[in-house]
């Protein structure tokens, strides 16, 4: 089967999915899952960029979706103008400090020519020293800062900007956060960069959890404004309740659908161009030359390919999109909850899609990204509905039976395992293959 | 007498946890250390091995506690201990069967053998959370404590208790002895030496005649072995929740590459390096400055470098610190 024919397949069976999803769930449910299909399919195509072009193992995927999903209070919320009062520009001073101690003592150790004990003696005192002066000046501030309204704010707060300015800026935070973790864990080989990175994003995730100042921490910032109006804004125009007797859906139901509607075209904007511009790359001179050195390192760097540069020039492009990604997740859900990035729900998943779809192939990623996704959300009825078929003929009584149906919600991940395995072993190359060129 | 109430306090609150949770993440990271050295490839699913243990434990205790067969004053966990593991190694060898397997004589490359675990890690999760659901599990029966804080302050009238709970006097004896045995049969026996051998050159062991089949077996089943008395003191220890072994493959991988990737002294120094640090820098050290200081010059605040919260961070940093300056580790591991 040529590819060509491959994606109209699985694209017109997955829109026959959804649909069927609209009739026989609701078209609430079917726009739900359909929006976080292309969230997910674009968090895939940035990994996709990354492992199927480059062979870059980047298991951060969380801590850069997070990061997106940061920009959104830092562009949208109000400021908290007590806070920056009490000592805001303080904390971000200090933490500036710190960051330059930790850049200089790395430039002292790639620039420098000084024995290796002298190296480490500086670059270890500095680092601690400069740690307890920024802890110096930024403790008390912090304290000041989360004793604001505890219950309402207790955190810097943002810049009040439109929300769809978070977007691009959740790409830059995440880019900019590549880059530094880039440089780092770029010249480490695949396992290492895998758990390295996977590192990483635990030790953002945490930051995010405990540091209350910048995003509230545990105590979740809720309230995050939309881009698109609220249900009740809609439920009292004269169009939406024409709409709704002409095609007699109840108000409220259509008035959710608007708004689901109308983040699926926000979305789809994004997707569209993102697919666009990987396309155009992966097409371009600059595809070919990441593929040859994804194949043979050592040949392209004969042909005096610069890697390491180009490593690094894709882990930032990749992480970005998924950044970009991450933001448009928080700008849906509409709050923003640390606690609630886990790895397998972020790094693990993802990851399964890039496989599934096949890595290398642009349009794979994307099917990769709505299969797994819509699977993920339609496994748990489907497990609950295999479990009661299978068990029809036991007493409804019987603990076994009532133990099955209360963890068959479980069966996600071992369907989930189970996809991946079997995309491994009997077609390693994903639903749709690279393109040979 | 402030100067023993100081070491005491110092006992109780860093060297008995860090020694217990050492040992536990030392055990972890031996396996993933094997794994790793016999193998070739990171083995993420080590977690959900270890939880797969854990849970055959509670499940035989829970059995056995219904008939009222016990070990008094241990737990009944380490009983029954024995049979988990020959559950865990049976688990492991299916795995390979139909998993690794293919892999294995495909040679394909370690990445593609590490995203292959993450499969199996997915589906034994799923699994466990199948079987006994995701909530906590309490198997812990038999006696709290091997020394209680009350009983050694009125041994030694100090101010500062000294607790030792049997779950960490457990953890510390077993994962000892297991250690001892891992070594004895690693540098001793026959079969040892030959894994030792195909480990450090698989081509030469092939062609000095050893059984590629038989070191893949026997690897299993020490790797079994690991992760079911680890993940078994780990549950004992703290609780048992399918949920944390996910979070607890990190701080194990920090310590088989802080240690050295393939090297099963380093695993062990590694383990150790990892919880003192997490327990060193999270300690409030104002009550120990209040004892071996004099008064006045006590400072005031907790004194924490940094807040608990931060207590599993702490191993990533060390992890990434790691990488970053000797990514052989302390005992040169291999390159990955």
């Amino acid at each position: 089967m040529t590819n060509l024919s491959r994606i109209k397949i699985t694209y017109f069976l997955m829109l026959i999915a959804l649909i069927a999803v609209g009739f026989f769930q609701s078209w609430n449910v079917a726009l739900t899952i359909f929006n976080l299909c292309i969230i997910s399919s674009i968090m895939t195509l940035g990994i996709n960029i990354q492992w199927g072009n480059a062979g870059i193992v980047n298991f951060g995927v969380m801590g850069f979706a997070a990061l997106g999903g940061l920009a959104n209070i830092i562009i949208s919320m109000p400021p908290t103008l007590n806070a920056w009062e009490s000592g805001g520009a303080m904390i971000i001073i200090g933490l500036i400090l710190f960051i330059l101690s930790i850049v200089f003592s790395i430039i002292l150790f790639k620039k420098s020519s000084l024995s290796n004990k002298i190296k480490y003696l500086i670059s270890f005192i500095l680092v601690i020293s400069s740690y307890f002066f920024m802890r110096f000046l930024v403790d008390i501030p912090i304290e000041k800062i989360e004793a604001i309204e505890p219950a309402k704010t207790g955190y810097l707060g943002g810049f009040n900007l439109p929300v769809l300015m978070s977007w691009p800026v959740g790409g830059l935070l995440a880019a900019f956060s590549a880059f530094i973790i880039g440089k780092i864990s770029l010249g480490l080989r695949s396992d290492y960069l895998a758990i390295a990175t996977l590192g990483i994003s635990e030790i953002i995730i945490y930051f995010l959890k405990n540091e209350d100042w910048l995003s509230r921490g545990v105590k979740n910032v809720n309230g995050l404004p939309r881009p698109v109006p609220y249900e009740i804004e809609l439920q009292s125009q004269a169009w939406v309740l024409k709409t709704s007797n002409n095609l007699n859906i109840p108000i409220n139901e259509l008035s959710s659908i608007i708004v689901k509607l109308s983040y699926s075209i926000l979305f789809c904007v994004v997707l569209l161009s993102v697919l666009f511009l990987l396309e155009v790359a992966v097409k371009s001179p600059w595809g070919r030359m990441m593929r040859a050195i994804r194949d043979n390192e050592v040949s392209a760097n004969a042909m005096g390919k610069d890697i390491k540069k180009r490593h690094l020039q894709v882990f930032i492009i990749g992480s970005a999109i998924v950044g970009v990604a991450g933001a448009m997740l928080t700008t849906l859900d509409g709050q923003f909850t640390p606690v609630s990035y886990q790895p397998l729900r972020y790094t693990f998943l993802i990851w399964i899609m890039v496989i599934v779809g096949g890595s290398g192939n642009n349009f794979g990623s994307i099917i990769g990204g709505f299969l797994i996704w819509f699977f993920w959300v339609q496994s748990e009825p489907l497990g609950l509905w295999f479990i009661s078929q299978v068990t029809t003929h036991i007493s409804d009584t019987n603990i076994i039976k009532s133990h099955l149906l209360e963890n068959a919600a479980h069966i996600r991940l071992m369907f989930m395992g189970m996809i991946l395995l079997i995309t491994l072993r009997f077609a390693p190359k994903g639903l749709i293959p690279e393109v040979k060129r | 007498m402030d100067f023993l109430n100081g070491i005491t306090l110092i006992l109780n609150y860093i060297f008995i946890p860090g020694f217990t949770y050492g040992s536990q993440l030392a055990l972890g990271a031996l396996g993933i250390t094997i794994v790793y050295s016999v193998l070739r490839f990171s083995n993420f699913a080590h977690g959900e091995f270890m939880s797969f243990g854990a849970m055959s434990a509670i499940l035989l205790s829970w059995l056995f506690m219904s008939f009222k067969i016990n070990i008094y004053p241990l737990p009944t966990a380490i009983m029954v201990l024995p049979i988990a593991i020959l559950l865990t190694i049976a688990y492991c060898l299916i795995v390979d069967r139909l998993v690794f397997k293919f892999y294995r004589q495909q040679n394909s490359k370690s990445v593609i053998n590490l995203i292959v675990s993450i499969g199996v890690m997915f589906f034994t999760g799923g699994l466990i959370r199948f079987i006994v659901g995701p909530g906590d599990k309490n198997f812990f029966d038999g006696e709290r404590f091997f020394l209680k804080a009350r009983t050694f302050k009125n041994i030694t009238g100090l101010n500062e208790g000294l607790t030792l709970k049997t779950t960490q006097g457990v953890t510390i004896i077993l994962s000892v002895l297991l250690v001892i045995i891992l070594f004895w049969f690693l540098n001793k026996t026959k079969t040892g030496k030959s894994m030792r051998a195909y480990s450090d050159n698989k081509e030469l062991a092939l062609l000095s005649g050893i059984n590629p089949e038989k070191v893949v077996l026997i690897t299993w089943i020490i790797t079994g072995t690991l992760a079911c008395v680890a993940g078994t003191l780990y549950g004992l220890d703290k609780s048992y929740k399918p949920f944390t072994y996910l979070h607890l493959v990190l701080p194990i991988f920090s310590a088989a590459i802080v240690g050295g990737v393939g090297n099963p002294i380093g695993a062990i120094i590694g383990g150790y390096v990892i919880a003192f640090s997490e327990l060193i820098i999270t300690f409030a050290y104002k009550k120990i400055f209040f004892y071996f200081l004099p008064t006045y010059l006590v400072p005031e605040g907790l004194l924490q470098i940094l807040s608990t919260d931060y207590k599993i961070a702490i191993s990533f940093v060390i992890l990434v610190i790691v990488l970053l300056i000797k990514p052989t580790g302390i005992y040169k591991g291999k390159i990955i």
